[in-house]
């Protein structure tokens, strides 16, 4: 009976009721613990960098050990934490309670993409602590293929967190596809779910691909096949075609579902229906797709035509023009909506600041002759760090404040909300654009040593990375309370008419307690009545 | 046995579809691992074109057609395993899927001799490569690109012949019937993905 039905968090507390559950929603909490733990790691790596860049010359550690450190930090936030954080935390939690169903289409293969993520990660770690790699995330041939350090272990690494991402995206597909409950129609699916499916058709088809060019330079690095190999007549630029092919489309497997956060959250805080969300919609389908046939300006000085390189970049301006669809909808829905400056529309301003100049900066880089200009200096690190880390995990935080309540069933302290989000976005900014500045005055990424002029503004970014370090521990702190101590959070604490709220806080084993019926959108402020109408279950025919 | 619905879907019919569509998603994903070695191999045969061709000559183009008629014919098997687990005839299907399963395992023996000469010849990838009769790197990089898509194709041979092993035996046991026989519709697809890239394997390498 439904309500003899506990809440999920209490179905089972054995360890075991949690490593072997199949519910999307445990499976989500396992996923945020994973993801966090990713984040501290990079988070780690990534302060560690800063101080060693304090001064011009040697600080706190080597060349060697710098150039690992670098490795490591991109590695562990990227394939950690980015690729999974929003769509394998928050998309396995409320996709199929936003499609009113009771679990995604697979929910042992849900399972089984988690375990593959820890195996995974689990490889990368041991790579790490034996030695770590000194290459860059991004594996670069031939020198990946001949360095001594063990990059092995964490190519491999990546090679089944692959394949856990490819999983998760089979799983979101087929569940939009057979799950939706009656009613829904696609023009009244949430955008959230919009942005993951986009997401997961370039897990599926891109993610393969770096798979497979993975497994090609762990073998080369240990048989020297010389498939990469100049000097055995192979070509090292063919692994960078095939590693952008998917390192490219990648970035929107980050994006993208953070595009989606911003979709749901910027109509429940300013009570007022998105606008354009047929637009919204599709032009994640649109970014999904262009997404596919950017990846060459990444090789602007690797020997490409002139011809390639023009196509290449005026293709990934299209997804500048599909970004600011988006963008314009959003500020569209702030228009005369009733807004509430709560903690999570913080970070919903933040994200709308960083995407907006980090994707112009995004069309700057795109341009060739400027990209020549700028090419592996430090422009083109501040540039993704204020999509990736700027944008995402903007989207991130805005997700993780908005619906702490429904996962938890707790409230956490709005005003130390507000003052955490606040060093984090001048945190991001003070570290971020004193590095626009050295990449343009000719500062080269990836040195652990620097000349004298540019002290200055490293010290800055460094101060700002400090800045962002304080933030995450106030956060840290009072999400952790809120969790022991937190008030209990209602059903609806925001006034959301998102399909989610209409579920209990936190949601019962099998989310609703009856047969869902979609009777509306998730965005009608006009409504009174819910979208969702539930009724009780009745025993079904076998 | 009835096929069991799943407590999150509302009917039966849905279910199965979720299950091809799923099925078909992932042989997407295949598809597109396989493209990259498929890129690989066009870039370096644009490369290395008089070399690719003297090289292709040094494969056993007998065993290799030998080999293609073994594989399609497992395809036909498996389809009209197919096709007897619909009609509710299991035992029949799972001895289909048996002779499959022989016919993968004769495929990968023939596969195995093949490899055996090319050892013996030094037609290796990369560094191991040491032929007299041809010349590196054009003719190594050929070797590569052979060992690399007829290894990772003969990879997915194994773990097909595992899946149809496994549904063989539920089939054996009755397991199957006009109501419940998508576990070997869905091996079915498996294995002829596996038959369609070698089918284009094939040509490229031991006919052009």
């Amino acid at each position: 009976m439904s309500e003899a039905t506990p809440h999920y968090l209490k179905d089972g507390t054995t360890i075991r009721s949690w490593l072997l559950t199949v519910d999307h929603k445990r499976i989500a909490i396992l996923y945020l613990v994973s993801v966090l733990v990713g984040l501290l790691l990079g988070g780690i790596f990534a302060m560690a960098l800063r101080l060693e860049l304090l001064t011009p010359g040697p600080t706190i550690m080597d060349a060697l050990t710098y150039n690992r450190m670098f490795t490591l930090h991109g590695v562990t936030m990227i394939f950690l934490f980015m690729i999974p954080a929003i769509p394998s935390v928050f998309g396995n939690f409320f996709l199929p309670i936003m499609l009113g169903a009771k679990d995604v289409a697979f929910p042992k293969l849900n399972l089984l993409s988690w375990y593959l993520y820890v195996i995974g990660a689990a490889l990368a770690l041991w790579g790490m602590i034996h030695g770590g790699a000194d290459t860059g995330w991004t594996f670069y041939t031939p020198y990946s293929t001949t360095t001594p350090t063990k990059v092995i272990p964490i190519l491999l690494g990546a090679f089944v967190i692959g394949f856990s991402s490819i999983l998760t995206g089979l799983n979101f597909i087929v569940s939009i596809h057979t799950l939706r409950a009656p009613g829904l129609k696609w023009t009244r699916l949430p955008l959230f779910l919009w942005s993951l499916y986009g997401t997961a058709v370039i897990q599926i088809l891109a993610t393969p691909v770096l798979g497979l060019v993975l497994l090609l330079v762990a073998a080369e690095n240990a048989f020297g096949f010389g498939l990469f190999d100049p000097a055995r007549g192979g070509d090292p630029v063919m692994f960078q075609h095939l590693f952008w092919f998917y390192s490219h489309p990648a970035v929107y497997i980050m994006v993208l579902p953070a595009m989606g956060v911003i979709s749901e959250t910027i109509s429940t805080f300013s009570r007022k229906n998105i606008f354009g969300y047929r637009m919204v919609a599709f032009s994640s389908l649109g970014i999904a797709f262009v997404g596919f046939f950017t990846w060459g300006h990444h090789l602007f000085v690797s020997g490409q035509s002139t011809f390639n390189a023009g196509a290449f970049g005026i293709l990934s301006m299209f997804v500048g023009v599909f970004t600011a669809i988006k963008v314009f909808n959003w500020v569209a829905t702030l228009y005369k909506g009733a807004i509430s400056f709560k903690t999570p529309f913080a970070y919903i301003c933040g994200f709308l600041y960083f995407l907006v100049f980090g994707g112009m900066t995004g069309v700057a880089v795109a341009t060739v002759s400027l990209d020549v200009h700028w090419h592996d200096t430090y422009f083109v690190v501040a540039h993704f760090h204020f999509i990736m880390v700027g944008a995402v995990m903007m989207a991130f935080l805005a997700g993780l404040h908005y619906w702490f309540p429904k996962m938890f069933g707790k409230t956490y302290h709005e005003g130390w909300g507000l003052v955490a989000a606040s060093l984090i976005v001048l945190g991001f900014n003070a570290t971020f654009i004193p590095q626009f500045l050295l990449g343009n005055a000719g500062m080269p990424r990836r040195y652990y040593a620097y000349q004298e002029q540019f002290q200055a503004l490293n010290v800055a970014s460094t101060a700002g990375a400090t800045l962002l370090l304080f933030g995450f521990v106030i956060i840290a702190i009072y999400l952790v309370l809120a969790f022991r101590f937190g008030a209990p959070a209602g059903d609806n604490p925001w006034g959301s008419r998102g399909f989610e709220w209409t579920t209990a806080s936190p949601p019962l084993t099998e989310n609703f307690p009856g047969e869902v019926e979609i009777t509306g959108t998730p965005y009608d402020y006009q409504e009174n009545a819910p979208s969702l109408r539930i009724t009780p279950e009745v025993v079904r025919g076998s | 046995m009835e096929a069991r619905l799943a407590h999150h879907f509302r009917a039966i019919e849905t279910q199965r579809q979720a299950e091809r569509f799923g099925m078909w998603l992932f042989l997407a994903t295949e598809v597109l691992l396989f493209a990259g070695l498929f890129c690989g191999y066009t870039l370096y045969r644009f490369l290395y074109p008089e070399t690719f061709h003297a090289a292709s000559a040094h494969l056993d183009a007998t065993l290799g057609t030998v080999n293609t008629v073994v594989l399609i014919s497992s395809s036909l098997t498996v389809a009209l395993a197919h096709h007897f687990a619909h009609q509710g005839r299991s035992r029949v299907a799972g001895v289909l899927l048996f002779v499959s399963v022989a016919a993968g395992l004769a495929f990968l023996g023939i596969k195995a001799v093949e490899y055996g000469h090319k050892f013996e010849e030094g037609l290796l990838p990369g560094r191991y490569f040491h032929n007299e009769h041809l010349k590196a790197p054009g003719a190594s990089m050929f070797f590569t690109v052979y060992f690399l898509t007829t290894g990772l194709h003969a990879f997915h041979v194994i773990i097909g012949m595992g899946v149809l092993t496994w549904i063989g035996v539920r089939a054996w046991r009755r397991e199957f019937h006009e109501n419940h026989n998508i576990p070997v519709e869905l091996a079915g697809l498996y294995w002829h993905l596996v038959d369609l890239v070698w089918i284009f394997l094939y040509p490229l390498l031991y006919l052009v």
